[in-house]
């Protein structure tokens, strides 16, 4: 182990001429190759530390990466919304409404609200993207619960959610104001009718593949069948990350009850108007109380609060872990050139350049760092295996892995570079000295 | 002799400035990030009731149409309030509740103070006493009152303190749903983490600041927050509230004397769910659970994934600081083999290097760990300012303390012992011949 002071080395890797270029270099570099295994064979457990240091960064760094990406592609799912000119009012009573009172107290307040200058549309729904409410129904293609069977998120509005939210039509038309009914009627029937309503692209596309879903029945209330009318490009459930698991469908029934109102105005004047609008509202009866008023964009930010504090925290191990890492070669390295001073000294002595020493270190850190690198891809693909049982995640994609190869290779040439050129730069003389 | 390898360990740290510092840094780094993501996790998957856990059970039954069953699968999260009832009137364990959550406005009847919206429990009479209430004024109720639909409530001491300025609220009168209730409780700070009596309102949510009997609630439709499943016909034309509605929606727990006494209430809830099905209101083989509550917070996965994967991270990243702490200091210590050298030929035995490498592994170990506490708080810091629901209870209490210590210096002994093994095999001939 303590020996290295009396190697001798360099004469061997001394240009020998004839060959120029590419050629040359790479001869160069094979003839390092021997010493360089030669010394790493004296150092087994410094250089294993180093490879083993690489590997677990390896092995972590890819799978932290691809936790972020994930975490990342939550963030851009797009919700299809006018998300910038919308906020989301959140109205309630301290004494009891009667549930046959609630269709008209919801119509008059919606007379109020777009009354208002500034409003370019309101609407009342039972529930909005990145709220803290879902409803869901079963739906199929034959009465009473037969045959194939999705379950779509199911919101209740009037004629004017389409054009509150901006949504895109993409076949068929929107609810007429005389299609929309009173909630709390229809669903104190034994059977609840309903006759129109629009879905997504996406529960069109599963339920009527390859023609067109207008004028079709579904059944989601037993025997009674809606009429789909209309198809919307983008609607997604409440809760966008259950959109993905649950195929993402969603339809639209035309019916008023209670909800959240939804109002959609200039995205300048949305913090004045939602002032406004609150005001509207408690005015109107005493013993109402907005009890939450939100721009969306808020929600969405608060919605996703938790995932983008996990892709930080991710990140920031990321960081931390290639700086030890690279904290960890430096020390090494640094020791090494050390420790091999008198070597370099003969060599340099004996005519070797200080690039040749350079590229001497650096070679010696590529076949560190290309261990660690191999032993860290297979760790990465275990390490996946082993995540996606434990906690349902996608499959590593194989791009992390030369990514993560290459960017561990780079960060062993940097960390190398500084011991080395010191170890370059050093006098024949000196070294010989020492 | 320890005091003078300390010493030598602290000269040493001096002497090579560079190196220490990224060894203690690096160490900080990892054992900084640990203890954050420990004491999260330690905070979220503590014991909610200690010592009366083991005595705690969760019920639940499997009244559900055979619509989509899979044998095997989890019965019904909550019970129907058929279900619930029957077996509150049996009163076969020693203390039983059932029990929902909702949100009411809450006024006093001169109205200067606007409707609070209060987080709110219904429930019956055994509660209380069950779960260790604290009463800071007067008492529950009794079950003469969940019988007689009483309007009574018990509220918290927040709740007090907004509509009563604090005082003793004892049959005073409050507002519900417009009609009057008679406060004959008043609870000191009380609260659970998590919330395990009830995890559908949010796992690590604050306790509620209204309490009303069952029979009340429903008298004066309250409503219904948390969870809810229903199957078949459903609500039937009716409100999911009716008693006959195939709806489960209902917390379930009794207290038990010992925990030896389950395998008799389970053999019990097998008894009625078989009964039921004879009778034909349940579907479904015989599919029922008791778990304490332990048991219980573990089968609904109260501690979020994300919380274990961060642990996990941190100690891979902990893993990383070790290596490198392994690296560095070998390096350190193969630099110094002339020195060892001298030593060793002036008598000092390979035990002596051996213990003098460790002592100051250990130092560095003990450098990092305040070093690691400082960033661990730094970390909560961040933490507590993060947006999940969880945030604020993350707090560093005696226990992870010393826990923090512990593992920085188990860490850096264990980093320590490879370099001060070779320190102590460097043969003094072969080093001062090369002086």
């Amino acid at each position: 182990m303590m020996s290295s002071s009396t190697l001798t080395l360099g004469s061997s890797s001394a240009r020998r001429g004839g060959l120029g270029g590419l050629f040359g270099a790479l001869h160069v570099m094979l003839l390092d190759l021997t010493p360089i295994l030669s010394t790493l064979r004296r150092h087994k457990i410094a250089a294993g530390l180093i490879v083993l240091e690489v590997a677990l960064s390896c092995t972590i760094v890819t799978n932290a990466l691809h936790l972020i990406q994930t975490r990342v592609d939550y963030l851009n799912t797009s919700n299809g919304l006018a998300e910038s000119e919308l906020a989301v009012l959140e109205v309630r009573g301290s004494k009891p409404i009667p549930p046959e009172r609630v269709y008209g107290i919801v119509g008059e307040d919606l007379v109020r609200l777009r009354a208002l200058p500034g409003v370019k549309a309101a609407t009342s729904v039972n529930q909005v993207v990145y709220g803290n409410n879902s409803n869901n129904s079963g739906v199929t293609l034959e009465p009473d619960s037969k045959g194939v069977r999705i379950v779509a998120s199911q919101y209740l509005s009037d004629d004017q959610l389409l054009p509150v939210l901006g949504l895109k039509l993409i076949e068929g038309r929107n609810f007429t104001p005389d299609e929309v009914l009173d909630s709390n009627k229809v669903f104190s029937e034994a059977e609840p009718r309903v006759g129109q309503v629009i879905i997504n692209k996406r529960m069109a596309e599963k339920l009527f593949p390859g023609r067109s879903a207008l004028g079709r029945a579904i059944y989601v209330w037993g025997s009674a069948p809606s009429t789909v009318i209309g198809v919307v490009e983008t609607l997604t459930h409440p809760y966008l990350h259950r959109a993905r698991s649950d195929g993402g469908y969603s339809m639209i029934f035309p019916l008023r009850g209670s909800g959240s109102f939804v109002v959609r105005t200039d995205a300048a004047q949305l913090d004045k108007q939602i002032k406004a609008t609150t005001a509207a509202i408690e005015s109107a009866d005493a013993n109402r109380v907005v009890t939450r008023a939100r721009t969306l964009a808020e929600m969405r930010a608060a919605f996703y609060a938790q995932d983008r504090a996990m892709a930080w925290l991710m990140a920031g191990v990321c960081i931390a872990l290639l700086l030890v890492t690279a904290m960890g070669i430096v020390g090494l390295a640094s020791f090494w050139v050390q420790q091999r001073t008198r070597m370099i000294g003969t060599r340099r002595a004996l005519g070797a350049t200080e690039g040749q020493i350079l590229r001497y270190f650096q070679l010696e850190n590529l076949l560190l760092t290309t261990t660690g690198v191999a032993i860290g891809l297979a760790g990465a693909m275990g390490l996946s295996q082993l995540l996606m049982q434990s906690y349902e995640l996608p499959r590593l994609p194989w791009i992390y892995l030369p990514a993560g190869a290459v960017s561990l290779w780079l960060l062993g040439q940097i960390a190398v570079w500084v011991p080395a050129r010191r170890a370059a730069r050093m006098a024949p003389v000196a070294a010989l000295r020492s | 002799m320890l005091l003078h390898y300390l010493e030598l360990a602290a000269r040493s740290a001096r002497a090579s400035k560079g190196l220490s510092a990224l060894m203690i840094l690096a160490l900080a780094l990892g054992i900084g990030a640990c203890m954050t993501t420990l004491t999260v996790y330690h905070v979220l998957s503590g014991d909610p009731i200690p010592g009366k856990s083991a005595h705690l059970f969760n019920v639940q039954l499997d009244a559900a149409d055979k619509v989509g069953f899979k044998a095997g699968e989890e019965p019904n999260f909550d019970l129907t309030r058929f279900d619930a009832t029957a077996l509150v009137r049996d009163r076969k364990a020693k203390r039983q509740a059932m029990m929902s959550g909702s949100n009411v406005a809450v006024g006093v009847p001169d109205g200067h103070i606007k409707p609070i919206f209060s987080m709110t429990r219904f429930t019956t009479s055994d509660f209380f006493a069950m779960f260790d209430a604290p009463w800071l004024h007067g008492g529950g109720w009794t079950p003469a009152d969940d019988e007689g639909e009483a309007r009574v409530a018990v509220i918290s001491s927040a709740l007090n303190e907004k509509l009563f300025g604090g005082a003793d609220s004892v049959g005073r009168e409050i507002f519900v749903r417009g009609q009057t209730l008679r406060v004959i409780g008043v609870l000191k700070p009380w609260k659970f983490q998590p919330h395990f009596y009830d995890l559908t309102t949010g796992s690590f949510n604050e306790s509620e600041d209204l309490f009303i009997p069952f029979s009340t609630a429903m008298l004066l439709k309250v409503g219904h927050w948390g969870n809810m499943d229903c199957w078949g016909k459903g609500a039937n034309g009716g409100t999911p509230f009716d008693l006959n509605a195939s709806c489960s929606w209902i917390q379930y727990w009794i207290e038990l004397d010992k925990p030896a006494d389950a395998s008799a209430y389970l053999d019990y809830l097998k008894h009625y769910s078989d009964a039921q099905r004879t009778a034909g209101r349940f579907e479904r083989p015989t599919n029922v659970r008791l778990r304490n509550v332990m048991e219980w917070l573990d089968s609904q996965k109260v501690l979020p994934a994300d919380v274990r994967l961060q642990t996990w991270l941190a100690f891979g990243f902990l893993l990383v600081c070790v290596v490198n702490m392994v690296g560095l200091l070998l390096a350190k210590t193969l630099r110094r083999a002339g020195e060892i050298g001298v030593r060793r030929a002036l008598g000092a035995t390979r035990r002596a290097i051996f213990t003098q490498f460790v002592v100051e592994a250990g130092l560095l170990g003990v450098v990092g760990a305040l070093l690691g506490l400082v960033l661990a708080n730094g970390g909560l810091w961040l933490v507590r300012h993060s947006p999940s629901d969880y945030a604020r209870l993350a707090e560093l209490d005696a226990a992870m303390l010393a826990l923090t210590l512990g593992l920085a210096l188990i860490a850096s002994l264990f980093a320590g012992l490879l370099p001060a093994w070779r320190a102590a095999l460097v043969t003094p001939a072969v080093q001062l011949k090369v002086q």
